[in-house]
C-alpha cells in the first residue's frame, strides 16, 4: 500500500499549525498520532495534499485540571491519557475506556483529540465524550469556539470541525462526588473496534437517586449516540436492577444498527441491550461503593 | 479498451516531496532526504537496508513491523519517517551483540517461540519495550501486551512461554550483576 503524495509541514508553534490551516483550507489535513490517519492514507480512502504534522507543535501535550474540567490537550496521547493520575480520579470513564482502544503500540502513538477529531462510530472516546457531555475547543487563526459533544459527531467520519479549525483540547467535566462508570463492548478481537460498545456514567444524589445518567452506544450507527430516553428512566430514581434492566431494554428498542459482514442489525440490536445492563450495574456498584477504581 | 484512466490518476500524483531527515537508529545517527510519503518501515528496510523490520499487513493491524521510538514500542508502518525527526528508533538489528543473542531471543529460542518467525521482529521488540520499564511481568500481563501482535503459525503458547522466559532469565541476571 502506497499513499498518495502530499506536502509536508512540520510546525513548531500552534500559531504556525493554524495559519497552515487557514491557508489550505480543505486542502490540509491534520496529523497528530495518525494512528487512523496514516492507513487510510495508505489504502487511499484519504488522500490530502497538505499534511499538518502537530507532533513537533510546543506544548500542548498535557492533561490538567481547571474550572471543574478534565482537560487533555491536542498532542496527549493515550498511553499518557491512561497514566494520568488526574484521569483516573477526576474523570474516570475516560480511564476505562483506554484498555480497549487498539493495543499498547497504538496507544503509546495515538492521540486522544485525534480520536475524536476522527469521530469513528465504532471508537470508544467519541462515545465517552458524548455520555460525560464533553466539550471540544475548536481554535482557527481567527477564532476560537467550545462546541458541545452532542453537537459535534455530525455523521460518519465527520464532526463539526470547520476548514481552518483545529481540535486543540476536550474538556471532560470532573465526575460528581458519588459516581459510577462502565465502558463495555464486544469485538471480534481485542483491540478491534467494537461491534458494539457502550460508554455509561451515573451520578448520584445524597439520597442516592440517579441526579444524572449519560448512556452512549458506539457501534450502532453513523455517530456515537446518547439514548435520552433510557437516561431518563434512571433519573430520580435509586438504581435497581429492575431499573438498569429497564434501561437496557429501551437501549435495545431505540438504537437502529446497521448490518455489516462482522453482524447482523438484530444481533447489535440484543447485544447493546446486555451491555448496557452489565454498565449499569457495574456503574452502580461504583456509585455505591464510592471507592476510587 | 482505454488505459486513459490509468494515466490519469499517475498524473494526477502530486510533485515528489522531499523531506531532511535525521535520526538515531540503533545508536547511529543518520541524516536522510525521504520522500514525506514514505512510512518508517520502508525507510528502515529500503533506505538504511535494516530488512530485519517486517511488513506484514501494513496497516497497524498484525504488528511484525513493531520498533521502538524514545523508549515506546510502535508500529513502523503506522508512522511516517518524516515524524520521527530527532527521535531514537530501536530495531531487532540492535538485540544481539554479535552471535551472541538477547536474552530474550535465547528464551524465545529454547521455548520454540517461533515456527516461520515471520512475526518475530514484531514480537520480540513489543516484549523488549515492556521489559524495559516493566522487568516482572505476569503472564496475564504479557498475554494482554503481546495481544497486538499476530502469529499467523498460531504458535502463541510457545511465543508466551518463552516471554515467560525471558522475564526469568533477565530476572536472574540482574540478580547476579
Amino acid at each position: 500500500m502506497k499513499m498518495r503524495g502530499f506536502q509536508y509541514h512540520r510546525p513548531s508553534t500552534l500559531d504556525d499549525a493554524l495559519a497552515l490551516l487557514g491557508e489550505h483550507g480543505d486542502e490540509a489535513k491534520v496529523l497528530a498520532g495518525g494512528q487512523s490517519l496514516v492507513p487510510m492514507m495508505a489504502m487511499r480512502l484519504s488522500s490530502p495534499g497538505q499534511l499538518i504534522d502537530i507532533g513537533a507543535v510546543a506544548g500542548h501535550d498535557a492533561v490538567t485540571e481547571a474550572d471543574g474540567d478534565v482537560i487533555i490537550a491536542a498532542r496527549v496521547r493515550h498511553a499518557t491519557m491512561e497514566a494520568s493520575e488526574i484521569v483516573r480520579s477526576a474523570a474516570p470513564l475516560v480511564s476505562a475506556a483506554a484498555p480497549f482502544i487498539g493495543h499498547r503500540a497504538i496507544r503509546n502513538r495515538g492521540t486522544v483529540c485525534g480520536s475524536i477529531a476522527h469521530a469513528d462510530p465504532a471508537a470508544e472516546l467519541p462515545a465517552v465524550a458524548l455520555a460525560l457531555d464533553a466539550r471540544v475547543v475548536l481554535q482557527s487563526a481567527k477564532d476560537r469556539r467550545v462546541v458541545d459533544a452532542a453537537d459535534f459527531f455530525l455523521g460518519y467520519l465527520s464532526t463539526a470541525i470547520a476548514d481552518g479549525e483545529l481540535l486543540t483540547e476536550v474538556r471532560f467535566p470532573t465526575r460528581a462526588k458519588r459516581s459510577g462508570w462502565s465502558v463495555q463492548e464486544v469485538s471480534r478481537r481485542h483491540g478491534d473496534f467494537a461491534l458494539v460498545g457502550t460508554a455509561v456514567q451515573i451520578d448520584l444524589n445524597g439520597s442516592g437517586a440517579v441526579a444524572r445518567a449519560g448512556i452512549a452506544l458506539f457501534g450502532v450507527g453513523s455517530t456515537p449516540v446518547r439514548i435520552a430516553a433510557a437516561e431518563a428512566l434512571l433519573v430520580g430514581h435509586r438504581p435497581t436492577a429492575a431499573s438498569w434492566a429497564e434501561a437496557a431494554a429501551t437501549v435495545a428498542r431505540e438504537v437502529d444498527p446497521l448490518e455489516d459482514n462482522h453482524a447482523t442489525s438484530a444481533y447489535r440490536r440484543h447485544v447493546a441491550g446486555v451491555l448496557t445492563r452489565r454498565a449499569l450495574e457495574q456503574a452502580s456498584a461504583r456509585a455505591k461503593a464510592k471507592v476510587k477504581p | 479498451m482505454t488505459t486513459s484512466h490509468l494515466a490519469d490518476r499517475a498524473s494526477d500524483e502530486p510533485d515528489v516531496d522531499l523531506q531532511p531527515l535525521r535520526f538515531t537508529v540503533n545508536g547511529t545517527l543518520e541524516t536522510l532526504e525521504v520522500e514525506s510519503r514514505r512510512t518508517l518501515a520502508e525507510v528502515l528496510r529500503e533506505e538504511l537496508g535494516l530488512t530485519g523490520t517486517h511488513l506484514g499487513c501494513e496497516h497497524g493491524v498484525c504488528g511484525a513491523c513493531t520498533v521502538i521510538v524514545d523508549g515506546d514500542a510502535a508500529r513502523a508502518c503506522l508512522l511516517l519517517a518524516v515524524q520521527v525527526e530527532g527521535a531514537s528508533i530501536e530495531t531487532i538489528e540492535s538485540l544481539a551483540d554479535g552471535d551472541d543473542l538477547h536474552p530474550i531471543q535465547e528464551a524465545m529460542r529454547e521455548h520454540h517461540g517461533f515456527q516461520c518467525a515471520f512475526c518475530a521482529p514484531g514480537f520480540l521488540m513489543t516484549l523488549k519495550a515492556l521489559l524495559d520499564v516493566e522487568p516482572a511481568p505476569t503472564r496475564d500481563q504479557l498475554r494482554e501486551e503481546l495481544s497486538g501482535n499476530l502469529c499467523r503459525c498460531t504458535g502463541y503458547a510457545s511465543i508466551l512461554d518463552g516471554a515467560c522466559a525471558a522475564v526469568r532469565a533477565i530476572q536472574a541476571g540482574t540478580n547476579n550483576a
